[in-house]
């Protein structure tokens, strides 16, 4: 029986990929904390190891020493199911991502595009569900918000992504990124790249979106009431949602593991996706570091009447174009 | 693989034996909707429910309908039973009974229905059982070229009941 | 092939059983010093007076609504999509009336104001 082939390989991708991101996710805490002091002309963390290169290691050590809080009032089983459940969609969604010439990271299945879709569809429900267990003030409205943010600015997200796979005329990202473009599709494609980024910072949850955690009037939002590990795994869930959302962005946008000589090098691959993730998140922490926050009303506000109507109209042309022109 | 009572059970190849977890995790979630006593847990398994179902569309080779299922059923329609949830206050609060005086009318019914079901289910001759299914990238585009197609009248009228279905929305939500 | 799809079943269960391990390990190492103040709900220092399970306003709901009635259209998009190279113009066509269906729901839910987070 081949189920050394079935079970034991994938198994093993999957657990280089967890280990991976979880490293990738250490590291941006680093990167993010050095990049922001920079932009405030500080130094950053620089105490631990050389340029504070043992930061990350230090912060997951005391994670897993904390005491473990459960607070009385809370749901019990769905306040611990919560975390988990956040973190679950931002590990999986890289599944469908090319990380070199023919190979995805996990599996090239038919669906994925809507592969992609869906599991941001279920991004939310760690959210909703740490707000409601918590019973706290706080938590709900911070989940609320939160959720009400992520299904609006999923609409927007997934009228780009139908644009994109009118042109591509194909469900696999392995082939979306292999598949030649024209020139004219690249200018296309890089002017709904801005909005696209806005839609994914709302998705994230990121600075300047970062509306359900205003940390001046809602304290953390649905993560009041959580400490620790559990505080952590949002923690995590967040930034390797910021570092799949780069490399789906690079996949979309910018030709994903694609560079010169990577076609004849496969090594190669990775590090190209490597550095785009880098640059895009780059382009998140100089946001953050940049721009003010809205207020709620004006984000959903931006969101129903700027990016839908947006959304449609960029469908629409991109329908004729695909029709007339490919 | 025998049995103690000398029933005779076929081993399982392991696509059946996955099938056979997805298929418990459904029904139990389905289970646990209706005996949970708290109304947010019972909205909870019923999105287990949901992901189950769609793990079975993934069986049938059905790849685009699992993902529907996702995308509609779990991330939209579950979530708008929880918001409807947190609306109403009553049900906010914990504990509520999952009894109340039809249980025993609904279990006939529903025992009745699964009756009906089964013997509809051993009456149909499944002619594609066993089969290979083409399941490709193209069955989602022959669903699209049966859109505009074949279905088209049945497709620009589902597109007026969604707007249908807007207006009630819009009509029940604020009332100007 | 339903067997596919197994690595992506393998993977959501390593990931879940990250996420177990995560909540679980710090039970045994963490140390243990409960007392009451603790485990109350946080409510910015003073002692909290009201549960939190309340109601919410209506508009969250109205949100979650349009979404589902919107996912529905997009869904729909997607199967055409990928078959609009192949059947060209006339797909295109036959989108026409659906799409304007969706923009004239849209324009009305913008002018009666559903729109609006007011």
């Amino acid at each position: 029986m081949d189920w050394l082939q079935l079970l034991v390989f994938p198994a093993i991708r999957a657990l280089i990929l967890i280990f991976v991101l979880l490293t990738g996710f250490a590291y941006l805490t680093w990167y993010e904390r050095k990049l922001l002091a920079r932009f405030q002309v500080r130094y950053g963390p620089n105490r631990a190891g050389k340029f504070g290169l043992l930061q990350p290691a230090a912060d997951a050590v005391k994670a897993f020493f904390k005491e473990e809080i459960i607070p009385n009032h809370v749901d019990k089983p769905v306040y611990l199911l919560a975390p988990a459940l956040a973190l679950v969609p931002a590990l999986i969604i890289w599944a469908v991502i090319p990380i070199a010439k023919g190979t995805p990271a996990i599996a090239d299945v038919n669906i994925g595009f809507l592969w992609i879709l869906a599991v941001a569809g279920i991004e939310s429900y760690g959210i909703i569900l740490a707000g409601w267990s918590s019973n706290n003030n706080y938590s709900l409205l911070g989940a609320l918000r939160s959720s009400a943010q992520m299904v609006s600015y999923e609409l927007p997200l997934g009228l780009f992504l139908v644009s994109i796979l009118m042109l591509a005329g194909s469900f696999s990202l392995v082939d979306l990124v292999e598949g030649s473009r024209q020139w004219w599709e690249w200018i296309w494609l890089w002017l709904a790249f801005p909005f696209f980024f806005i839609c994914i910072l709302a998705e994230t949850n990121r600075s300047p979106f970062d509306l359900p955690e205003t940390e001046n009037e809602l304290v953390a939002g649905f993560q009041t009431e959580y400490g620790g590990m559990k505080f952590a795994l949002f923690f995590i869930a967040e930034y390797v949602n910021m570092i799949s959302t780069s490399a789906i962005m690079a996949t979309l946008f910018f030709g994903g593991w694609k560079g010169p000589f990577a076609e004849q090098y496969i090594w190669l691959g990775p590090v190209y996706l490597l550095i785009k993730v880098l640059i895009l998140l780059f382009l998140f922490i100089w946001v953050r570091a940049s721009i003010g926050r809205p207020r709620y009303d004006q984000l959903m506000k931006f969101c129903w009447q700027f990016m839908l109507p947006l959304g449609l109209v960029y469908v629409s042309i991109s329908a004729v174009l695909a029709v007339f022109l490919k | 693989m025998q049995l103690p009572l000398g029933i005779e059970v076929p081993i399982p190849t392991f696509e059946q034996f996955v099938f056979i977890q997805v298929a418990l995790l459904t029904a139990v979630a389905g289970l646990a909707v209706v005996i949970s006593r708290n109304l947010f847990h019972s909205a909870l398994a019923l999105t287990l429910t949901f992901f189950g179902v769609a793990g079975v569309y993934v069986f049938l080779e059905a790849e685009f309908l699992a993902v529907s299922q996702v995308l509609v059923y779990v991330g939209a329609i579950a979530m708008l039973i929880a918001f409807a949830i947190m609306l109403t206050r009553s049900m906010m609060y914990g504990r509520t009974s999952p009894l109340n005086n039809q249980w025993g009318k609904s279990s006939l019914f529903a025992f009745l229905f699964f009756i009906g079901l089964l013997a509809f289910a051993r009456a149909t001759p499944w002619p594609a059982a066993g089969e290979e299914v083409v399941a490709d990238e193209a069955l989602i585009g022959a669903l699209g070229r049966e859109f505009v197609t074949t279905y088209v009248i049945a497709f620009e009228v589902l597109g007026l009941l969604l707007l249908l279905a807007l207006v009630g929305a819009v009509m029940l939500a604020r009332d100007r | 092939m339903a067997s596919d799809y197994l690595p992506l079943l393998i993977l959501i269960l390593l990931a879940a059983g990250f996420g177990v391990i995560a909540i679980g390990l710090p039970t045994l190492l963490g140390p243990r010093e409960r007392n009451n103040q603790k485990l109350e709900p946080y409510e910015s220092g003073i002692i909290p007076f009201s549960d939190a399970r309340r109601r919410f306003p209506v508009k969250y709901y109205l949100v979650a609504m349009l979404f589902l009635i919107f996912d529905i259209e997009v869904i729909f998009l997607y199967p055409w999509a990928a078959v609009l190279r192949d059947l060209r113009l006339f797909a295109l066509v036959a989108m026409i009336p659906f799409f304007i269906v969706l923009v004239v729901g849209f324009l009305y839910e913008w002018k009666k104001g559903a729109l609006d987070w007011d």
